[in-house]
């Protein structure tokens, strides 16, 4: 099946009928079975899924941080399949940022150092208007000085989405941003996202198992056994929660 | 990202600490190599300026045979005394005095024994007077026959006074002879000694005829310069009036020319102690290269959430390799600082054993320098190339994912340690047996290296049979089973770290096998050949070997029981212009009787005035058979033609050239060097020994010993050279402990979490230091293992392509490597000691939430 939102001309992130397979003969695992997907420019969009759905995989892939079996996938203008490592390397830089659930902020670097390293690593300097917009979204200004370590981490995954969104990528790829936290600093971070998405137009995926967290976002697109099965326009989190528990049943008589 | 890796470093630097150690030991052996011997240099150049301060122009007569520092000391051509008139005549001349200058003057001290310099001569001279340099101490000079003055150090090291007797052997005199001491002198500056060298001074006439054999004769001529006359106008004005016979030199030539020699040795000895420099930093590599690898292991989230945000693989690299500079700069800063510290303090002790040397400022040349840097960056940034390659390799998912880091298949390392060791093994034989065309040494240190690398690279797939076995030793415990099981689970870390410490073991064995073979050969060889029950010898404490009076030989003879006697003679001689080293036997017959040389062409039981013998290889080289005509020239005496009248078969015991006993007369030491007493049969030694003993009296540098103490005496120099190469070889091995230190602190901190659950479930903290220390042991004990056998191989291979040479029997030190094997353990336990204390240490309930 085929989400069928692709109405907006420009989509951030394309994925056109892709395949991923591991392994090979006995042991070959389909993880992605022709999955077609588009990403709205400005939308915050949540990739949904029982464990071992594939959703992962899909975010991966479509980050270009593996490769596709088959098919295409393709960031804006750019189309990722195929890039070599010069490629890849610079369209994470120009292109994609990343959120992940384990923080991995460095931790010898202060708050303000991990916000600006991926600029440092590409060699630019900071728009210091919007880094003081970011920094003022997150709400981090007090904490600028502090290593990872002397924040809590609600902070360093703030921490993290300020790092993200300093590069104004293309999209930010958001892999269980709330898996770590507790429902309150959970519930900050993903208010957060929602407003730099309302707020500064940014474009985000996230992979969540969560239906609270993927209420938040505008739309949500269900994956069982590497199939896009479902998607959701302005979810609730009931709204999710019915719709995974639909999908649950048949997947545990599959395993 | 300079920021980042910096900031990284910096949080890291613990761990780095001990690899950063490894560089600088090695640089500092390098820099402090550079430092002893140009302080040490520069301290012989201003001996050598101030002895010949005094001198303008110095004029010498032809040598008739150039010995070299390393063969001995120079003997001057004794000049006529009418020379010093000439020089005298020639415009600009202020004052030409002849001088005596001959080494062999050796004083008795009060105790009997010979006083030695341990290097420099001990020279015999005329006196001429206070001057400048030299200064009186105490009484006056000398002015009868039998009157003696001595520097200030010698007087002190024989503690003896003004007034006092003083027996003196002398270069031309068979017997020592009394003398009265009538003064002390010393030398401007308040010094002893120049350089250590003993000086003892006669009269003129005296000194002529004990120091150069002749009457009326100098060793050369000092020549002062008139006002105004400058040196090199001066010289080319005496070299003019001279001739070519004479060699004329200002006194700053005879300072240069004589430093300049002693400067070879001094670079030589530098090149040797580079050369361990170099086992040192090669240990050192593997040291740093694992140092990173497990540390890019460790940082394998953070250098992949570092390509998810847009690092390119080049970067990756960059920041790994900045690290490794910044690692080298300050190993390198502290290594240099090291040396000189080493240097400094290795010049200060050797200027004390040379007897007084009075040091030059310690001075950092800019080789040091340059040297430290070079070594340290380049030997480090090399052995973070690869981890860092592997670093790039990480890919950004990694950061998202708990990658297990997958046991990578040995295949292709053993491939490469496969075709390493071949190569290694190739150019060993190629070294050995000859055929490198001219780069033989190059040639068996590049096998060596190639072989050690290859090796290295081996070891990951030998180590998880042998580590497995031997664990098995402390497998009845259950620390004993886990610390065996993790010495086996990472095979290429357990294998650099062993390897590390097989360099150095291997090179100790290796050099032990190759020692031990020499000695076990040689002392074979010498109790098979040599058929005399006593043996004269003394030990050789400077330049000039010990000598005894020849008289004695007759008087043994005419002892009881006494069957042959003979009296070896030696020398450097020119034949048809070539540099040879000539003996001389006082019974010819003792060739054969005593050496059992074996005739290979003509007769060798005689020799006529006229007539020598040489050894089959020198007959060979040279071109000689029975019958050729030989042009040789001695270091006294015009030049004479021999004719080779038999060829005996060459061995280890036996000499190049043997001239008949007529012509020691003219060689530098006209004295026999060593005596072998033949007993009839059914005589015992210990009735003789004493009564030989007594007859050597009057010449206290040499005595009498029986055979086997000889023999051991001449093999006991190979044990010192053994001696001398474990303790520059240790440092290697120290570094290789530094490895296997900083390999399980590592591993400590990477099994922080285990390690806590571990203890979470009832591990006591003894079982968990057992559990380390087994680790260590295991590791160590392989390590050496290697070592031996590597080291062996290397030994054997040696010895075989020394066959030819004469070292003919394989002695393999099984005791020693014994010792090195129970020594690994040891230091396994001893490297232990702090990871394991760090390991007990652990908080449980932390480690097992330690992310």
């Amino acid at each position: 099946m085929t989400a069928t939102v692709g109405q907006q001309a420009q989509a951030a992130a394309r994925a056109n009928d892709v395949w991923k397979v591991y392994g090979s003969g006995e042991a070959q695992v389909i993880a992605l079975r022709g999955v077609s997907a588009e990403f709205e420019r400005g939308r915050f969009t949540a990739i949904m899924g029982p464990s071992g759905s594939g959703k992962s995989t899909l975010m991966h892939c479509l980050a270009g941080l593996d490769s596709v079996t088959r098919g295409t996938v393709a960031i804006g203008e750019t189309t990722v399949t195929g890039l070599g490592d010069s490629g890849l390397t610079k369209l994470r830089r120009d292109k994609v940022g990343f959120i992940f659930q384990q923080f991995n902020l460095l931790p010898t670097l202060t708050a303000k150092e991990n916000i600006l390293l991926p600029l440092s690593i590409a060699g630019r300097k900071p728009d210091p208007a919007w880094y003081d917009t970011v920094i003022d979204t997150v709400g981090l200004r007090d904490r600028l000085d502090h290593r990872p370590a002397q924040l809590s981490g609600g902070q360093q995954q703030r921490v993290a989405c300020a790092r993200a969104l300093v590069s104004r990528p293309e999209v930010i790829f958001a892999d269980e941003p709330t898996g770590n936290l507790d429902s309150r600093s959970g519930a900050e971070v993903l208010n957060f996202l929602r407003n730099s998405v309302r707020e500064h137009g940014q474009t985000i995926v996230m992979v969540t198992h969560d239906p609270t967290a993927a209420a938040y976002a505008d739309r949500v697109v269900f994956l069982a056994d590497g199939e896009i099965v479902s998607e959701l326009i302005e979810p609730t989190a009931e709204t999710v929660l019915d719709t995974m528990k639909k999908l649950d049943a048949p997947a545990e008589v599959g395993n | 990202m300079f920021r980042a890796t910096l900031k990284s470093l910096l949080a890291r630097k613990v761990r780095l600490i001990l690899s950063g150690l490894a560089v600088v030991l090695g640089v500092m052996f390098v820099s402090g190599a550079f430092v002893l011997t140009d302080t040490l240099g520069r301290s012989f150049d201003s001996v050598f300026a101030d002895g010949f301060s005094e001198i303008d122009v110095n004029v010498t007569a032809k040598p008739k045979v150039e010995v070299s520092e390393i063969e001995g000391e120079q003997t001057a051509t004794p000049l006529p005394a009418a020379v010093v008139d000439r020089v005298k005549q020639v415009p600009g001349v202020a004052s030409a005095t002849g001088i005596v200058n001959a080494d062999g003057a050796r004083v008795i001290g009060s105790n009997g024994k010979v006083i030695t310099s341990f290097g420099p001569p001990q020279l015999g001279e005329n006196w001429t007077g206070e001057s400048e340099l030299l200064q009186l101490r105490e009484g006056r000079g000398p002015q009868a026959d039998d009157e003696i003055v001595i520097n200030k150090s010698l007087a002190t090291a024989a503690k003896v006074q003004v007034g006092q007797k003083v027996g003196v052997l002398t270069a031309f005199e068979s017997k020592k002879r009394d003398f009265t001491l009538v003064g002390i002198l010393g030398y401007s500056g308040d010094r002893d000694s120049i350089g250590g060298v003993n000086e003892v001074f006669f009269t003129t006439p005296v000194a002529q005829r004990l120091m150069i054999g002749e009457p009326d004769a100098f060793s050369s001529i000092t020549v002062r310069a008139a006002g105004g006359v400058s040196d090199e106008t001066l010289r080319d004005d005496v070299a003019r009036t001279l001739g070519a016979d004479y060699e004329v030199k200002t006194g700053e030539q005879v300072a240069a020319d004589a430093a300049a020699s002693l400067k070879e040795g001094l670079s030589f000895f530098n090149k040797i102690l580079l050369g361990f420099a170099a086992v040192a930093l090669l240990v050192g590599t593997f040291l740093i290269l694992n140092t990173f690898s497990i540390i890019v292991a460790q940082r394998t989230r953070e250098l992949a959430l570092m390509r998810a945000i847009g690092a390119s693989g080049r970067q990756i690299i960059g920041s790994v390799v900045l690290e490794a500079i910044a690692v080298g700069l300050i190993a390198s800063v502290l290594g240099l600082a090291a040396g000189i510290g080493v240097g400094a303090l290795l010049a200060f002790l050797f200027g004390k054993l040379a007897g007084g040397l009075t040091l030059a400022g310690i001075g950092v040349p800019a080789a040091a320098v340059i040297g430290s840097f070079a070594v340290g960056l380049v030997i480090t940034v090399v052995a973070a190339l690869l981890p860092a390659l592997r670093a790039s390799r990480i890919p950004p998912i990694a950061a998202m994912q708990d990658v297990a880091t997958p046991d990578r298949p040995l295949t292709k390392v053993t491939i490469a340690g496969s075709v390493v060791t071949g190569i290694g093994a190739v150019l060993l034989f190629l070294g050995l047996s000859g055929n490198a065309s001219g780069q033989t040494l190059p040639t068996i240190l590049g096998g060596v290296l190639f072989a050690f690398i290859g090796v290295a690279l081996l070891t990951p797939l030998i180590s998880r049979p042998v580590v497995a076995l031997l664990g098995a030793i402390f497998s009845w415990s259950v620390p004993g089973k886990l610390g065996r099981l993790n010495s086996g689970r990472n095979p290429r870390r357990t294998a650099i770290t062993a390897a590390a410490l097989m360099v150095g073991i291997a090179l100790v064995t290796g050099v032990t096998v190759i020692l031990d073979s020499a000695k076990g050969s040689i002392s074979a060889l010498a109790e098979d050949t040599i058929k005399a029950e006593l043996v004269i010898s003394g030990a050789q404490g400077g330049p000039r070997p010990p000598s005894f009076d020849p008289a004695v030989l007759d008087r043994a003879k005419a002892l009881p029981g006494v069957q042959m006697v003979d009296g070896e003679y030696g020398d450097m001689a020119k034949l048809n212009g070539e540099s040879t080293w000539v003996a001389a036997s006082s019974d010819i017959a003792s060739l054969r009787q005593i050496f059992g040389a074996k005739p290979t062409a003509g007769d060798i039981d005689r020799l006529g005035p006229t007539q020598m013998l040489v050894s089959s290889d020198t007959a060979t080289s040279r071109n000689l058979s029975v019958g050729s005509t030989v042009n040789v020239q001695l270091t006294r005496g015009e030049a004479r033609t021999y004719t080779v009248s038999g060829i005996y078969e060459a061995s280890q015991l036996t000499n190049p050239v043997t001239l008949p006993a007529t012509a020691a007369k003219d060689f530098a030491i006209p004295q026999p060097i060593q005596g072998f007493i033949q007993l009839a049969p059914g005589t015992r030694v210990g009735d003789v020994q004493p009564q030989v003993e007594a007859l050597l009296a009057d010449s206290p540098e040499v005595s009498v010993a029986d055979r086997a103490a000889f023999i051991k005496q001449q093999t006991g120099q190979l044990d010192g050279l053994l001696t001398m190469i474990q303790i520059l070889l240790a440092l290697a091995i120290v570094i290789a402990v530094l490895g296997i230190i900083n390999t399980l602190a590592l591993s400590v901190l990477e099994r922080t979490r285990e390690l806590g659950l571990l203890r979470a479930i009832g591990l006591r903290r003894s079982q968990t230091m057992g559990m380390i220390t087994v680790e260590a042991v295991v590791i160590s004990v392989f390590g050496a293992l290697l070592g031996v056998v590597v080291g062996s191989g290397l030994g054997a291979a040696v010895v075989e392509a020394l066959k030819d040479e004469g070292i003919t029997d394989l002695i393999l030190p099984w005791g020693q490597m014994g010792v090195f094997l129970g020594l690994a353990a040891i230091i396994g336990v001893v490297a232990a000691v702090l990871p394991a204390v760090r390991a007990a240490r652990i908080n449980v309930l932390g480690a097992i939430a330690h992310d």
